[in-house]
């Protein structure tokens, strides 16, 4: 019988620890047949973060190492520089990158250094249960903003790729979405085209993945799909903001 | 190769090199800026990495990243930048990452001043970061010592697979002396299975430090315990001057322990049988060799930049056997030859009433 679908070579079989509609699961596959399909298990080394991907460094089969909260840009530019031939990726999430770890990832891009981020927005803090995420809409609930976000109180949600994309470092900069089959080969190609990026030595490349946090947005899996259509796409619109490779094949 | 007149700053750099490190994070702060200024024009030169970083957190991250490598790497900093780097150095230490950070101290606390202090010992030899770990500190006094010690700690922070702290200070980085580095030796440096390579057909290695299972966590902490304790049986070092049949041993590291020399030989000028005792290893601290260099003494005198931190070691060092006294010049003060000279005197005088 003839094998159709199976687990990527690059993910390990450790159960994935996630919570029912969480998108985790299908980004982590997404990145692990990226590596994959471009032959490069042997030289990649993962880089993981503090949040509900800590353990990353777990389902992905090949070398990796976990950073300090906010730290994986530093982490890697280290690596990256010590080890050139490897391909280094980071896998963070919006607490971890916007917020403790701004500077790092703001001068990895500036820096354009030769790496690619994984960056997974679900609005929200969602390893330590709900708390208010640099992302965190405007009016919504949380753990710490229980009546809303109020730009007052708390300023506004941080938009990462525009945000990055003042910089002259980044090769690469996309925002995709993984809430329905489309979407998610689309996220699929942006998360390829990120790694190529670094494997043609062009430079940073990042992939910012709306994610759902049911759990944490009290919502259904159904709901938190739409949560992510209605809330979350018209304020973190989709779209490539930087590709220095297409630059390069038209011009 | 002949002797060559260097700020120490730059023999840290240059000896750092002779040692294979090829990779350097760090960030600008007085009074060790000349370091990073030193390496960013070197290491290109042998084929390595200099890259200034956004903040001393950031370039200790880095330091982490490239020693999960198996690269010989190094950071500087100075005090309050070092504040800044203990989160990594925990890290560090919890991951068995070998790498090199040099403190050159200036006074403290906050932002205190840019001259040379002694006053991060607490830090740099109780850990700094969180948890229950241990750096080797080394505590060079002269820059020709800077430099063998910066070899050798590259050598112990690989042997052991933990950070090695080399413990300076503002004088040391910036005053000039003659030294040799041997930079055509061929340095050896051992295998690390462990590193990220990229698997290339080997089981995958993981560098981490995150263990949920409290009896596994306390297996890997009792791992490091072990190492720790045989570090402290092997590798403490100490010099002695003229303690032999001192009736008060000064106890000093770094340049105080060069103005204490002075000191000494004032003293015995004068008639008093003065010694000193110089801890070249900072953690461990040499209990044994201190206890042979002062325990017949009858009394011990601590000179430090700080308002008494080594003195504590010295203390528990010594359970009471021997009194021990104090001196200490802050904020930047670096105490003189007189100075010292005038508290022998005072604690020796002391002393001789109480017998």
């Amino acid at each position: 019988m003839a094998v159709v679908f199976e687990r990527p070579r690059a993910l390990t079989d450790q159960k994935f620890r996630y919570c029912p509609g969480c998108h985790h699961g299908i980004i982590h596959r997404l990145v692990a047949e990226t590596i994959d399909e471009l032959e490069i298990q042997d030289r990649t080394i993962a880089v993981a973060s503090v949040g509900c991907s800590v353990f990353s460094y777990e389902y992905f089969d090949t070398d990796a190492i976990q950073a300090a909260h906010g730290r994986a840009p530093a982490v890697a530019t280290g690596i990256k520089r010590a080890e050139p031939e490897c391909v280094v990726f980071t896998y963070q999430g919006d607490g971890d990158l916007a917020a403790i770890g701004t500077a790092e990832i703001v001068h990895a891009a500036a820096r354009g250094e030769n790496i690619t981020v994984i960056f997974v927005n679900n609005a929200v803090y969602g390893m330590t249960s709900g708390q208010m995420a640099p992302t965190t809409l405007i009016g919504q609930v949380t753990t710490t903003s229980p009546d809303g976000r109020i730009p007052s109180r708390a300023g506004y949600p941080i938009r990462v790729c525009e945000l990055l994309n003042t910089l002259e470092g980044p090769a690469y900069l996309a925002r995709v979405s993984v809430h329905d089959p489309r979407h998610v080969r689309e996220a699929k190609k942006a998360i390829k085209e990120a790694f190529q990026v670094q494997l043609s030595g062009k430079g940073f490349s990042l992939v910012e993945v709306l994610s759902a946090c049911p759990t944490n947005w009290h919502l259904s899996p159904l709901e938190a799909i739409g949560w992510i259509k209605e809330k979350m796409i018209p304020y973190y619109p989709l779209g490539k903001f930087r590709n220095t490779m297409e630059v390069k094949k038209h011009g | 190769m002949d002797r060559v007149l260097m700020k120490g700053n730059e023999a840290i750099g240059e000896a750092a090199i002779a040692a294979g490190c090829r990779y350097f994070f760090g960030y600008p702060i007085t009074p060790q800026s000349e370091l990073p200024e030193f390496l960013s024009r070197r290491l290109p030169q042998v084929g390595g990495v200099f890259l200034q970083a956004e903040s001393e957190v950031a370039a200790i991250n880095m330091v982490y990243g490239a020693a999960s490598t198996g690269a010989r790497v190094m950071t500087s900093s100075s005090s309050p930048g070092i504040s800044l780097k203990q989160e990594g150095i925990s890290y560090l230490a919890a991951s068995e990452l070998p790498c090199v950070i040099v403190n050159i101290m200036r006074a403290g606390p906050g932002l205190g001043g840019i001259q040379p202090s002694q006053s991060d010992y607490f830090q740099a030899t109780r850990g700094g970061g969180h948890g229950d770990y241990r750096t080797i500190v080394l505590a060079p006094a002269s820059v020709q010592e800077i430099a063998d010690l910066v070899i050798e700690g590259f050598e112990l922070a690989d042997h052991y697979r933990m950070p090695v702290m080399i413990l300076g200070d503002g004088t040391l980085g910036q005053m000039m002396e003659p030294v040799r580095i041997d930079g055509t030796a061929k340095v050896k440096i051992q295998a690390k299975p462990w590193a990220l390579t990229g698997k290339k057909g080997r089981a995958r290695n993981i560098i981490n430090s995150l263990n949920l299972d409290p009896e596994k966590l306390e297996m890997h902490n009792r791992k490091l315990e072990k190492r720790y304790q045989e570090i402290k049986e092997r590798e403490t070092r100490a010099e002695r001057y003229l303690t032999d049949d001192a009736e008060i041993v000064v106890a000093a590291y770094g340049i105080v322990a060069r103005v204490c020399k002075a000191a000494v030989d004032r003293a015995r000028a004068e008639g008093i049988k003065a010694g000193l005792f110089r801890p070249i290893t900072l953690w461990p601290f040499p209990d044994m060799e201190l206890n042979e260099a002062a325990g017949r003494a009858g009394n011990v005198l601590a000179v430090e930049m700080s308002l008494g931190q080594m003195v504590e070691d010295v203390k528990l060092a010594l359970n009471g056997r021997v009194p021990v006294s104090f001196y200490g010049r802050v904020g930047g003060v670096v105490p003189t030859v007189a100075n010292v000279v005038e508290e022998i005197k005072k604690v020796s005088e002391k002393y001789r009433k109480v017998k």
